[in-house]
This record gives C-alpha cells, structure tokens and sequence, in this order.
C-alpha cells in the first residue's frame, strides 16, 4: 500500500483522524441518545426536507434520519469491529503458522485458503447467510469467513518476509525454539502490517455490510442501517434526495477516514530507513 | 587535438535543504582531466564522492541541488544546457558504471534491448549494425557465448558478468569520460581485479578518461594516475596517486592509509592443544537449483574436510560461488548435509537428542555479514546483547543482566544500552553483534564475513575488537571473508575454496608466502596492496 | 533448458495447482448446501413436489449411496454442464447462468479495461511527479474514488445524469446485439461507476510500484545513457511495475465477474449478482449451487490467465 510523503499531506492524517474519532464519538453517544427513536414513526412528517427540526430530513414514515443514521453507525461498527477481531485472530494465527512453519502445515493450510479466495467475498458472505438466516451473527460470521482468506495471506507474506531476516536466523543459532522466535521476534515485528491491514479491513467491512443490507440480505427493516436505508430510499431518488445523500454520505466519510488513518498508521509504523 | 581538458569541475557546491538549515553535501570542490587520464576519487560513506558524480551528469537525487561552482564537459557547461542537448551528451559523451550489479539492469529487458537502446539514441546505424556491434563489445569484455547472452535476461547472469555487461553497455557508445562509482565493491577478489583491469585496458584503448570512485586505498594505488580525498563533502588532499599514498599529508589520509589490511608480522602463536574441538569429515551439500546444470547435482561444498582445535582462528577464504558461506552454515547445521561428518566435541548438529542439540547450540554462535539485518529492530541493545544468556541456566535475571551490561562495555559501547539498532552505525551494530556472540561464552563461532560491509577505518577496529575478545575468551572460530588482508590480520591457519572444494590449506604464514595452489596465487596477486612505506625499500606498483 | 521449455513447465505447474483448488471449491460448494436442514431432494425441488418427481429427483442426486459418492456424482453431471434446474422458473441453470454472464462479463470486462489504463496513465503521472500538485490530486481522486460506496455512486450518477440532466436512460437494459447505441446508453453509467471505484485501488497500487522502481539503479542507468524521460517511464518503469497490479487486476476481474451484484441492482440489469442474490432470497439453491460453482471457477481461470502474463513484466518467475 502507498504512504504519503513525509513533506506534503499531513491534511490527510488530519482528517482521517477527525472523520475516525466523529464516527466513535457518534457511536458512543447513539448508545445513550439520538435526537429522536429511531423507529420512531411520525406520520404527519413524512418525507419532509432537512430542517432545524429535522437536520437530514425524514423518511416516508416520518423517521428522523439523523437518528437512523447515528444508530446504523452503531451497528455498522459493531459489526465492523467483531468481524475484525475474529477475522485477525484466525486469520493472524493461520497465517502465522503457515508462514513460519511452512513444509505440509504451509500447502495443506495455503490451498485450502486459495479456493476458499476463490469465491468473491460477497458470494461466500451470502452463500453463508442463504444457509444460517439473517441477523447480525450470521453477517459477523459470514464476513468473517468471507474475509479470513485475505488475511492469512496477507499475514502469511508478511511472515514470510521477516522469516528471511538475519535476526530470525540468529535467534535459532542461539538454541530458542521455534515457539519463542515466532512470539519474540516475528510477531513484534508484523505487527505494523498487521495493524494497518485490521484498518483497511474494518473500512471493507463496513462497506460490505451496508452492500449486504441494500441488497436486501444483510441487516433486516426496520433496524436502521445504512445499507438499507439506501435500498428504502431507491423509490425517492428524485423526490426526495436526502434520503439517498445522507446514509451514503455516511458510508463514504467512514471509509475515507479509515483509509487516511490507515495510510498515516503505514507510514509512522515504517522501520527507520537504514542510515 | 587541443589538449584541453575533457572535465572541469570548478568549486562546485552541492547542498541537501533539510529542516531550517540546508545540509552542505558537497563544497567547493574543484577537479581537472585530462583526455585519457584516470583519476581516483577517494572517500568513506558519507565523503560526497558519489553525489559529485551525479552532479556533473545533472542526476541529482530530488533531495539535492547544485548551489555554487560550474561543471565543464569539453568546454560546455552542462548545467545550462537544454534537456535534448544534455541528453545527447549522456551516453554518448559521458558514460556511468555503478556498484550494484545486481539491479543496474533492467530485470525485464532482454540483455540486447538495454544494449542497444543506447545505440538506437545516439547513433544512425542499421540493426544489423547495433547487433554485430553489441556481439563485438560483448566479446570485447569476455563474456562467453554472446549471441545467446543478448537475448537472455539480467537474472541468468552472475554479479561478475552483469558488470561486464554494464561496461559492453556504456562503452558501446565511445564516451570521452567514463564514471566509474564503486564499479567492483560488490564482487569479489578476483572478479574485482578483472574488471577493473578491463575497464583500464578498454579506456586505453578507446582513449577515454575515466573518474574511479572508490573507497578502497588500494585500488587507487593500483590504478590511478592521480587521486582526489574527499572527507565529508571536502577535498582534504589531492595529487600524484603514488606520492599520496607514500606519504600522505593530511591527517585522514594517513588514517585511510594506516587502517589498510596489510601483510602484518606474524601472529604470536599459542601451543595449542592437540585434542580437537571441532572436525568435520567429507562433508557435502547440494546447492540450491539456481541454474540449469547438465542435470546433475550442482554441490554447494564438495567432500570438505577440516579440523579446528579450541582458541584457533580458521578463515575460509575464496571468491563467489566457493561455497565458503554454505560451508560455515552447515556447519552449524543451519542447512542440511547430503553426507559427510560434523562433530563438535562429540556432538553433530543434526543429532535428534533434544539436550544435545541444546547444548550444541549454546557452545556455538555465528556473526552475520549485514549490520543492519542481523538485529531485530524491536528490541534495545541491551536486551539483543543478553539474549542468548536465556540458555544459561545458572544465572538469574539479574546476573545476566549485569553481564549483558558488561559485555556492552567491554565492546566500547557503554550508554547505548537503551538504543534501538537504527540509532546505531553499521560499526556500532556489528559490535552488539559481536557481542551478543560472545556473551554466553562460547566455544565456537563462525563469522561470516563480518567486516565486509564496513569502511575502511571501522573495520580494522572491529577486527581489532575480534581479536581481542578472541584472545580474552578463547573461543574458537571459523572466520569466513573474501579478502586476504583481513585473513592476515586474524587468522592463524587458513583454508582456501574453489567451487565447493579446498584446494589448499595451512599456517597463514606458509600458505602466503609460498602459494601451492594456481587458484591461491591468483587470489594473492589479485589483492591489491600498496607500497610497503620504508624509508630504504620503495617497492614500485605496477600503476599504469 | 531453453526459454520456451521453462515456460513450458511454469505454466504446467500453475495449471497443475488449480486443480486441487478447484476440487476443494467443489467440495465446499457441495457441503455448503448439504448443510441444510431437511431432504436434499425436497431442498432441491422447492415446494412445489410431486412424490415422482421426488423420487427422481432423489436418484439423480445419488441419494441412496453414500456421501463421496454423490459428490462425485453431482461433480460428473457439472462437468457435463448439467446443473439442474431452477426451482423458480424451470430454465436449466446452466443456461441461465451463461446469460446472465453475458450481461455483467460486458460490463465487468470494459469497466476493468478502463480503469486498468487509467491506472497506468495515472499512476506513472503521479509516481514520476511525487510529491507535487499533480500526486496530491491524482492520489486523492483515487482515495475518494475507493472510499465510494459503488451503490450509492450509482444512485448519485443516475441522479444527476439520468433524472436531472436526462442524458442516459435510468434503469433497465437492451442487449447490445438489439442495438448497439442503445445498449450502450444504458452500459454507460454502470461502466462509468464501476470505473471510478475500480480504478482507486488500481491507481494507488501501480503508483507504488512506480515509486520503488523509480528509485531503483536501472533507471537511474537509462537517463544517463540519455533515454528521454517518456520512453524511461514506459520502456523501463511500466514493465517493472506493472506487475502487482496485474495481480490485482486479476483479483478484481476475477472478484467483479462473480457478479457485480449492487451495481447490477441498482440499474436493474439482468446479471449474474442479480441472480446469486434473487435465488438466495428465494431460496433457489439449484441457481446458487451453480452460480457458486461457476463463480468459483471463473475466478480460477482468471488468475491463471494472470499468472501466463506475469513472466512479460517479471521474467524471474519462470526461473525457480
């Protein structure tokens, strides 16, 4: 993945670290507050346009979309952050493994992630949730199973690369064990890569779940989501364009900020060049 | 012709801007050559010399920029010239070998596109004619088979050959000024002397001045006419390469001079014990497929066997592709053997006895050629240093603690105990190295090439550190390098290799003054040594 | 050996690979399905069944032998093209899937055309002119572009070019064979959509590469031989930096023509998204055993066509 240069851009980081810490700040506050249910209906404001009242407007049930987007943001991190957690742990350790002790552990674990890699993640995450039924586990499942191949991968390369180093070999010329040079040395060292790629992750997750839940498989009606509130929206493009601005607006602000903080985490968690 | 001067470099200054104030890279240097003239530009990592040679090709890196003096090729100042203008003196006026081999060429180029993409720019002839001419010049710089090497692939090739390619490349185009930046650095022994040596005869021929950027003394001695010292962006001297090198005036020549490896009286040697440490009996080992050999094993090391008592240094000596470095692995038994015998009191490498294994490993350590990978990044020097004592039982956490400190002191680096390696030079991290081998006191160590990767000046001092903790803990060690000065210096017996086998062995002393193997005089005469200084013997270096 | 014959077995070894991978997908799919709960002929069937057709439904899937063997027996009818078919409408899955196909490998392929050469143009402009205005925007396109949600830019594109300007059709999709202008008012949009989100990641990967070669000797060695700038960049810094980005592109054509199912909701194509989707929610599992099966497969094929061209930008490849 590119960085920044270290002379232009800090505008970036900036804003990637604005945009992360508005979305964690409306998901703690959307725990205690919104400024109206939302599911809350009010039939004798439907569809009305942004207002002082109303500040990204209402559906056609007269639901607040501020408030829906704010309790969306809850679950679209939620699920963002145990898709994440499950997936790098296993996908962390697998690849781990696979990368450090390499031999039959590599090729059995490596060709049963490549056709696992075979199927695009959305298909697996739909395949999956086509077999468990809907609701928040199953996504949580699904796109943890849908995601894990990438990042044994992705870990696996990683390990493979500081393996080579010259400071792994000198650990096991002094007598430590395979075990302790995987925890002491290989691990603190992938842990940057590791570390930016659980961002990246949780940006595509986000986006998977809210493609999930417009295309009708993901998060059930009325539980606000992004995703769906886009699918619910489709019917109103033209009459009432809010409702199809404000839930995308939220996915794509997410998104950039992620991607900023991730870009700026690569960039501090480089090695120091060699002098 | 008119006799003036192919380049002029008059007072040129180059500058890094940095944070606040600019960083001065290069100042106030001044240089003059003539048609045909070799002169040698010599400095440490950090001297400029490398910057200079950018500058007068207007390649500057982003970061740096000319801010003073003017850069004269046959009279033109380059600096004001037109891009198109200055193109064309590229490659065709002026000519740049670089160090690394290995990525000078283009990996996904034929050999004979890079060869004639120059030809293609500068000169009007017929594809038949660039083809015949690259044919010739590959020929030219021994490179055997040319028609097959020009629609080969840069990977097919050894350092050796890629650099001769690189010279077939640039002199293709009949430069008047070759730029020769650390041309041999990443090659060996031997492959260094014949390259150089081209480049000379080829400069000869063709009448070309050549500017030698070079960190090795010797080299200069060997093969310039004049020779420039540049110490950290300065010229600190500058004159006759043979009167400069006899008896230098500035303080840091006489520094680069002195930390020379040269042939040094002989070692005080211990009555060793007879019993052996380590022996090791025919061994083999299949290199790794690199190329397609006639379908049969190609081997690394090729029935070796050699013995090693305690407290003796062994160097191993011989130049890429001698299976030296495979040798001390498998030694070690980093590497598997395809047969043989290792023994190191008692114990093979290999054994499937957990404790003995164990105890293999405690008794032995190896010290790795790059400084700069052989740390992990994460971890402070103190604790890279007492590692290894995790091994040793007897000591509590406190006691290896302090040993670790210790150890640290003894190698000069007290105060950097809380650093992390990348606050560290390439010297200094080789001495956490160093001591974090010879911490838990083994009884062996293999060093591969250890120095090599340093200045000058930094490895005749961790060599010195070597011997002494040699010395102080008496342990034993298989001393792996490519150059015969540093083999003078530390060892007490050494063994030669070529292609896997030893072709001579014995007392350092004995195996130098009277060579017994053609390979073993070839390396001894590929060394570049400078005149011995004696106020009553000058020995006269063949210079030109 | 020589140049072809190493090629030769480079290839053979890669197209040896995938045959274990694409056993595996199979028995992943299979399983998958079989997870279900209930009789897998009745699954099969849908509700709508009669005790005969029953009974032969449960005899062509095997279902009184056991378990290996009806995989081997549903993988024998799937080489034949034999996918059954769908409970919804009856069609042999296999032919529905090869037209749904159509739809999205024209989209999918000309979107990824695209957005590849953009990422070339792009991606040298910026790495050849880092750190200057030109980077700056060409790498914040690219991040925006990645960070769009493709469903939500279609919405927005059919927005603005569809209701308000009125210059595209809005919805639906006239097979470019009816008529070619036509058919390609209504690909615009979703190409151009795939194209901005497609080409984001492209061009930030290509321009990466650039920037590590451009530090590398060998360019350095083509401006001293005096190379015009323009020739360095696509002589000498394309080929050696294309090459993870042809993976990339390979994952993402492989990825999309699996069905780019929200690009194809939202402008209503009939594409093979569309169909994974509809048969999931109807519980259509003859249509999503194969789509997955076919998916699967295509993404394998794609890879391979990757690796056969990645020996023209890193000949090292062939030599291990």
């Amino acid at each position: 993945m590119p960085g920044w240069s270290k002379t232009g851009f800090p505008v970036q980081s900036l804003l990637g670290f604005v945009l992360v810490g508005l979305l964690l700040l409306t998901v703690g506050v959307a725990q205690f507050w919104t400024p109206y249910g939302p599911l809350a209906i009010d039939l004798n404001a439907p569809l009305a346009p942004p207002s002082w009242r109303h500040w990204f407007g209402t559906d056609e049930f007269g639901r607040d979309v501020l408030s829906r987007a704010m309790a969306g943001a809850r679950i679209s991190v939620g699920i963002g952050c145990a898709t994440v957690s499950c997936a790098i742990t296993a996908g962390a350790l697998l690849g781990t493994l696979a990368g450090f002790l390499r031999g039959w552990t590599d090729r059995v674990l490596m060709t049963i992630n490549d056709a696992l890699l075979a199927f695009p993640g959305m298909l697996l995450a739909l395949g999956f949730i086509a077999v468990f039924a809907g609701g928040e586990g199953a996504i949580v499942l699904a796109l943890s199973v849908a995601y894990l191949p990438s990042v044994v991968r992705v870990v696996r390369s990683v390990v493979l690369s500081i393996r080579e180093r010259e400071y792994v070999e000198a650990s096991r010329v002094m007598g430590n064990s395979s075990a302790y040079s995987m925890l002491r040395h290989v691990v603190p060292n992938a842990l940057p890569q590791v570390a930016v790629l659980a961002t990246n992750l949780f940006g595509w997750v986000v986006l998977s779940e809210s493609a999930l839940s417009f295309l009708g498989v993901g998060i059930p009606a009325p539980a606000p989501s992004w995703g769906n509130m886009l699918a619910a929206a489709r019917p109103y493009l033209a009459s009432a364009a809010w409702l199809t601005i404000a839930p995308g607006a939220c996915v794509m602000a997410t998104l950039l900020g992620v991607n900023w903080l991730s870009d700026t985490l690569l960039e501090r968690l480089r090695p120091g060049s060699r002098s | 012709m008119s006799a003036a001067p192919v380049l002029v470099m008059d007072r040129v200054s180059l500058e890094a801007p940095g944070a606040g104030l600019a960083r001065p890279v290069l100042q106030d240097f001044s240089l003059l050559l003539e048609r045909g003239e070799l002169i040698a530009l010599v400095g440490e990592s950090g001297s400029g010399k490398s910057m200079a040679a950018r500058a007068i090709l207007q390649l500057l890196p982003p970061g740096v920029r000319q801010c003073g003096g003017r850069i004269l090729f046959a009279g033109t100042d380059l600096a004001v010239l037109p891009p198109a203008q200055l193109r064309a003196v590229r490659g065709a006026q002026i000519g740049l070998v670089m160090q690394e081999p290995m990525v000078s060429l283009n990996p996904a180029m034929t050999i004979y596109r890079q060869l004639e993409e120059g030809l293609r720019l500068h000169r009007e002839l017929s594809p038949g004619e660039r083809y015949t001419a690259c044919h010739e010049m590959l020929a030219r710089v021994g490179i055997p088979d040319p028609p097959r090497c020009l629609s080969a692939f840069p990977h097919e090739f050894s350092g050796g050959q890629r650099q001769r390619i690189m010279l077939a490349s640039v002199m293709l185009l009949r430069p008047k000024l070759l730029i020769a930046d650390e041309p041999t650095t990443a090659l060996d022994t031997l492959n260094q002397r014949e390259v150089l040596d081209l480049i000379v005869a080829l400069a000869r021929e063709a009448g070309v001045a050549v500017m030698l950027i070079t960190h090795n003394l010797a080299l200069v001695g060997r093969y310039a006419q004049r020779v420039v010292v540049l110490e950290k962006g300065r010229i600190v001297e500058t004159g006759a390469a043979r009167a400069v090198l006899e008896s230098p005036q500035h303080e840091y020549t006489r520094t680069l001079v002195a930390s020379l490896p040269r042939r040094a009286p002989p070692r005080d040697r211990f009555s060793a014990p007879t019993r052996e440490l380590l022996t090791v009996t025919d061994l083999r080992v299949k290199a790794p497929q690199r190329k397609d050999a006639a379908h049969s094993t190609v081997w690394a090391v090729d029935g070796v066997s050699l013995k090693v008592r305690p407290a003796e240094i062994l160097a191993v000596v011989g130049g890429s592709g001698s299976g030296k470095t495979t040798l001390g692995r498998a030694i070690l038994g980093l590497i598997p053997r395809a047969a043989g015998e290792i023994e190191l009191e008692g114990i093979d490498p290999l054994t499937t006895d957990r404790r003995q294994r164990a105890a293999f490993r405690r008794a032995t350590q190896l010290i790795f050629q790059d400084p700069y990978a052989s740390l992990d990044p994460r971890m402070r020097v103190l604790d890279i240093v007492g590692e290894p004592l995790r091994h040793v039982r007897e000591l509590t956490t406190g006691e290896r603690r302090s040993r670790a400190e210790e150890m640290l002191e003894e190698v000069g680096l007290r105060g950097l105990a809380a650093r992390f390696p990348r606050e560290l030079s390439g010297g200094q991290r080789q001495r956490v190295a160093i001591a974090r081998a010879v911490v838990a006191r083994p009884k062996f160590v293999v060093a591969d090439e250890p120095v090599s990767a340093l200045d000058a000046t930094i490895q005749s001092q961790v060599l010195a550190l070597f011997r002494r903790l040699q010395r102080q803990y008496g342990f034993a060690s298989l001393f792996i390098t490519h150059e015969l000065g540093v083999v003078e210096q530390i060892a007490d017996r050494v063994i030669v290799m070529q292609r896997g086998r030893i072709v001579e062995e014995g007392a350092v002393a004995a195996v130098f003054d009277h060579p017994q193997a053609a390979y073993t005089r070839e390396l001894l005469e590929a060394t570049p040594t400078i005149p011995v200084v004696s106020s009553s013997t000058q020995v006269c270096v063949d210079v030109d | 050996m020589n140049r072809a014959a190493r090629m030769g077995r480079y290839l053979g070894r890669r197209a040896l690979l995938a045959v274990p991978t694409l056993l595996l997908v199979a028995v992943f799919v299979f399983g998958l399905i079989r997870m279900l709960p209930g009789d897998p002929a009745q699954i099969m069937l849908g509700d709508v069944a009669d005790p005969t057709s029953l009974a032969a439904m449960r005899h062509y899937l095997g279902l009184d032998r056991p378990l290996p063997l009806q995989f081997l027996t549903w993988l024998g009818h799937a080489a034949k093209a034999d996918l059954g078919r769908s409970i919804a409408t009856g069609e042999p899955v296999a032919t529905l899937i090869l037209e749904r196909f159509a739809v999205t490998a024209s989209i999918v392929l000309s979107a990824v055309f695209i957005a590849t050469l953009l990422a070339v143009v792009g991606g040298l402009l910026a790495a050849w002119r880092q750190s200057r205005p030109i980077d700056a925007l060409i790498v914040g396109l690219a991040s925006l572009g990645l960070a769009t949600p493709s469903f939500w830019l279609g919405l927005m594109l059919l927005l603005i070019f569809g209701v308000h300007l009125r210059w595209l059709p809005v919805v639906g999709y006239v097979p470019l064979r009816e008529s070619f202008a036509v058919g390609l008012s209504y690909l615009v949009l979703p190409v151009a959509t795939l194209v901005i989100v497609e080409s984001g990641t492209l061009i930030r990967t290509l321009r990466a590469g650039a920037i590590e070669v451009l530090g590398r000797e060998y360019i350095m060695h083509a401006r001293a031989k005096g190379v015009p700038e323009r020739q360095v960049l696509y002589r000498h810094v394309l080929p050696n930096a294309f090459a993870p980005t042809l993976t990339l592109v390979g994952l993402t054509l492989g990825h999309l023509l699996g069905g780019a199912a929200v690009i194809e909701t939202v402008f209503n194509l009939p594409g093979l998204g569309r169909l994974i989707v509809d048969s999931v929610l109807a519980r259509d599992y003859p249509v999503v055993q194969g789509c997955l099966l076919f998916t699967a497969t295509v993404y394998v094929a794609v890879n391979l066509v990757t690796d056969l061209l990645y020996p023209l930008f890193d000949p090292r490849v062939t030599a291990t």
